[in-house]
């Protein structure tokens, strides 16, 4: 049975009543005649809400939308997956060279620019193909067809770590991707493929640019320095280390068919280390210790990718809505693959890796105690970066692309359950009502018993942190004046997505702004779209926010102060950000992260030179 | 469809259902699953292609599944004939594209505007909606009853969660719906992209270089 909360239940039950009541009609060929003859259609031909046909609310309109329902699943009873950890190989055929290396298969058209500079010192190589996977207790859904990294989602995780500083070229690595996608998609999914590491300060010819796609049998290296931004700029010789960033994510970015992709499995975690962020919580900042990502009793550090799914109701596999341009939402929720699974913990302190690959919701995560009460836990980073210490909360708000790295202390908790709960209430794909739903009232996400062995925990207890301190790396300043400030207004006009009244012109439009390297910019970023909520995302480099409708960040804004690299842009806001761009040249997009807002042109392609221009509305 | 069989599948409604089974591709698993297996072009038909019988601006009766998506390349967008504002820009921008892809239209790759005001555009209207904006061979402008251009509309999602805004016929005129059927492959796109984007776009989701359709209809553009 699956769970629902008890305020859904009888809503639930209508809906699939409704659902096979839908499908037995269909199945029995009604013509339109004739379900106007039993008294079933409207006037404007929908099918009334009789009981058992629909149990949606019905518009002034008239209208009925249609409800997917997924079947039933048993949640808590599948282990949560821990993220598998990629392995480098020792070495590529062919080799990896600079230049594009197009007689062997590779796609890449832009030679990479910092090769010399930051050369390779691993090598990782993945598989972009078809896999089968299990997302629910076996029995309860038939096996899934998913397109994968290496064939499974997630994607398998790469685990780096940044040159010590004065050596940045030592976290140098270049993963080589190859499509081997199947020319059938099974309904959904596009084999052509770029990839995206979100959000590394990546020479941008390895950034996976939308347009920078390959095809079914081809391949592309990308190259990732792991370098601190500044490098060759402001921090020459070492990069900034308050630019560090340890959480990011990699997915697939094809222009027009992400939303299809990422949905279809096209995602995995990526995480990087340095001599502060150790992964061993003997040393540096102690953040509970990495391990090997996979052992219960040394691994306390965990990567969580959040995403929501539909299943159709009567072949119970992966659907996926061609015509939806608003936004989905699942009514599944999965977890490192698994739909609501359980995680055993020992009673200590862990470190969480939040990530929502989406496609379309927003989340606002609290840990559930026993009786319904609310256990608060620690933020420490902002899109997978560190703010300047943990801050106390009683939950997150996160939506598409943003990463928020938590600890939550299970210390004392020897035998309770928790829950990961989302209480953020949303009803379509445009955005979150703004209710915050009561404990218990929200979606159970993932169930986490405390039932694990007493193992020892040297980790940082964020208790003992003094408040007004800067216990990580503290934030740039936002002093430099900027060359520029630009405003992009994203609006909705005639059922299309607009940015500054205009539409992303395709692959081959010349970029409608061009950033002058090793500048400073200042954004605002404006919605004026209704009922919209947009995460905004651009790629390559953090910003800081410098006021949200005027106001500046409060110093209990948690999201306002941190760097990130989404902006959370709800109804009617508007928002000014501080970018500084350096280091590389080339292709760059910013584009709203609903991934279904995404493929429909919410989108601004521009790019970084040595030139710049001054587009103030581009 | 006998009297008897509509009159215990009517009194089916709102009790507890009971499975029949789907069109003749399907199959229905033996126990212990509980699960169709149902063949994905299928499954898309079934969910998005009705096969309403619509009328074109010549007069002609046509079955919107069989007659106009199956086998093919399509593009689909709303307009009325009518329509002040962004219609006629959309349209325009659109006989561009289908000069920029060239004979393929009307062979394998075909344009479709339905009509969001069934009442008004008659068959004349749209004859001369469609030589006003000169278009060629290979795009039907549509019409039906209002009841079947309705659930067409909601079919392609040509629709606004907001139900005021979803009113307003002018709101859903913008976008274009394209795919290749047998591929299943779709994307959609905004309707006053310039038009090479849009043919950029709907080349991605032709038939692969060297495919028996690619060779029969003239090749890749």
């Amino acid at each position: 049975m699956a769970y629902i909360s008890k305020r859904n239940r009888r809503k639930e039950k209508d809906r699939q009543t409704a659902a096979n009541n839908r499908s037995e009609l269909i199945a029995a060929g009604f013509k339109r005649r004739d379900l106007l003859k039993m008294g079933l259609l409207t006037g404007a031909g929908m099918l009334i809400p009789k009981k058992g046909l629909s149990a949606h609310p019905i518009t002034s309109a008239g209208m009925v939308f249609d409800d997917p329902q997924s079947p039933p699943t048993t949640p808590f009873v599948e282990n949560m997956p821990r993220l598998q950890v990629l392995a480098p190989v020792a070495s590529l055929t062919p080799a990896p060279t600079p230049t594009p290396n197009t007689p062997a298969g590779e796609e890449r058209s832009v030679a990479h620019q910092a090769f010399a500079q930051f050369p390779p010192q691993r090598y990782y190589e993945m598989s972009q193909q078809q896999g089968t996977v299990l997302m629910a207790p076996v029995g309860e859904l038939p096996p899934q067809t998913i397109w994968g990294f290496n064939g499974i989602t997630p994607g398998p995780m790469i685990v780096e770590r940044y040159g010590v500083l004065g050596s940045p070229g030592n976290g140098s690595i270049l993963v080589r991707q190859r499509n081997n996608l199947p020319s059938n998609n099974g309904g959904f999914g596009f084999p052509s493929v770029t990839t995206h590491l979100h959000n590394g300060h990546t020479p941008l010819e390895s950034d996976g640019f939308p347009c920078f796609f390959f095809a079914q049998g081809k391949f592309y290296d990308y190259h990732y320095p792991n370098v601190y931004a500044g490098v060759n700029s402001t921090h020459p010789g070492t990069g900034d280390i308050k630019e560090a960033m340890h959480t990011l994510w990699y997915h697939d970015h094809r222009i027009d068919h992400t939303a299809e992709n990422t949905y279809k499995g096209l995602a995995g975690a990526y995480i990087l280390f340095n001599e502060f962020d150790t992964g061993d919580e003997n040393t540096g900042f102690r953040l509970p210790s990495f391990g090997d990502g996979q052992n219960p009793l040394t691994s306390f550090d965990i990567y969580m990718v959040f995403n929501d799914k539909v299943f159709d109701a009567d072949t119970g596999l992966l659907r996926f809505d061609l015509f939806n341009t608003d936004g989905i939402l699942g009514d599944k929720f999965l977890v490192n693959g698994k739909i609501n699974p359980v995680l055993h913990v020992s009673p200590r302190r862990y470190r969480f890796r939040w990530l929502n690959t989406g496609p379309s919701r927003f989340y606002q995560m609290f840990v559930l105690g026993p009786n319904n009460t609310t256990k608060s836990f620690w933020q420490i980073s902002t899109d997978g970066n560190l703010l300047e210490r943990p801050m106390q909360v009683n939950s997150s708000r996160f939506s598409v692309a943003e990463r928020v790295d938590v600890i939550v202390d299970f210390t004392g908790q020897a035998g309770k359950t928790f829950y990961l709960e989302n209480r953020l209430e949303q009803e379509d794909g445009r955005g979150p009502t703004g209710n915050v739903l009561g404990a218990g009232q929200g979606n159970k996400i993932l169930k986490i018993v405390v039932d694990g062995p007493a193992v020892a925990d040297n980790s940082i207890d964020p208790a003992t942190i003094p408040a007004n301190t800067t216990y990580f790396y503290g934030f740039p300043n936002t002093n430099d004046a900027p060359r520029i400030t630009r405003t992009f207004r994203f609006e909705r006009g005639n059922g299309q997505w607009q940015v500054n009244g205009q539409l992303v012109g395709g692959c081959n439009q010349s970029p409608r702004f061009r950033i002058k390297r090793n500048t400073v910019e200042k954004w605002v970023f404006q919605n004026n779209s209704g009922g919209w909520q947009h995460p905004i995302h651009m790629h390559f480099e953090e910003f800081q926010t410098l006021s949200i409708n005027g106001n500046p960040p409060s110093s209990t804004g948690i999201i306002s102060r941190g760097r990130k690299d989404v902006f959370r842009l709800e109804h009617n806001m508007e928002a000014k950000v501080y970018f500084r761009f350096r280091d590389f040249i080339g292709k760059i997009p910013l584009h709203c992260h609903n991934v279904v807002h995404e493929d429909h042109a919410m989108m601004v392609l521009g790019q970084i030179d040595d030139v710049g221009d001054n587009n103030t509305q581009p | 469809m006998t009297d008897k069989k509509r009159r215990s599948l009517v009194a089916a409604l709102g009790a507890a259902p009971f499975v029949v089974p789907l069109l003749a591709k399907a199959q229905i698993l033996d126990a212990p699953s509980k699960f169709k297996v149902i063949d994905s072009r299928e499954r898309i038909r079934q969910r998005y292609f009705p096969n309403l019988v619509l009328t074109t601006q010549e007069g002609k009766k046509v079955k919107f599944y069989d007659d106009l998506v199956k086998d093919k390349i399509v593009v689909f967008n709303m307009f009325y004939a009518k329509c002040e504002g962004i219609c006629s820009p959309v349209t325009r921008n659109l006989a561009r594209v289908q000069n920029l892809l060239g004979d393929r239209v009307g062979k394998d790759i075909f344009f479709y505007s339905f009509s969001l005001k069934p009442k008004e555009d008659t068959v004349p209207a749209l004859k001369h909606y469609a030589e006003m904006h000169k278009v060629k061979p290979g795009w039907l402008f549509l019409t039906g009853s209002p009841d079947d251009m309705e659930l067409l509309r909601r079919k392609l999602g040509f629709v606004d969660p907001d139900p005021e805004v979803d009113k307003d016929t002018s709101n859903h005129i913008g976008v274009l719906k394209y795919g290749n059927e047998p591929l299943q492959r779709w994307g959609g796109c905004p309707g006053m992209q310039a038009p090479d984007a849009i043919a950029e776009a709907i080349s991605w989701v032709d038939w692969p270089k060297d495919s028996a359709n690619m060779k029969a209809n003239g090749g890749a553009k």
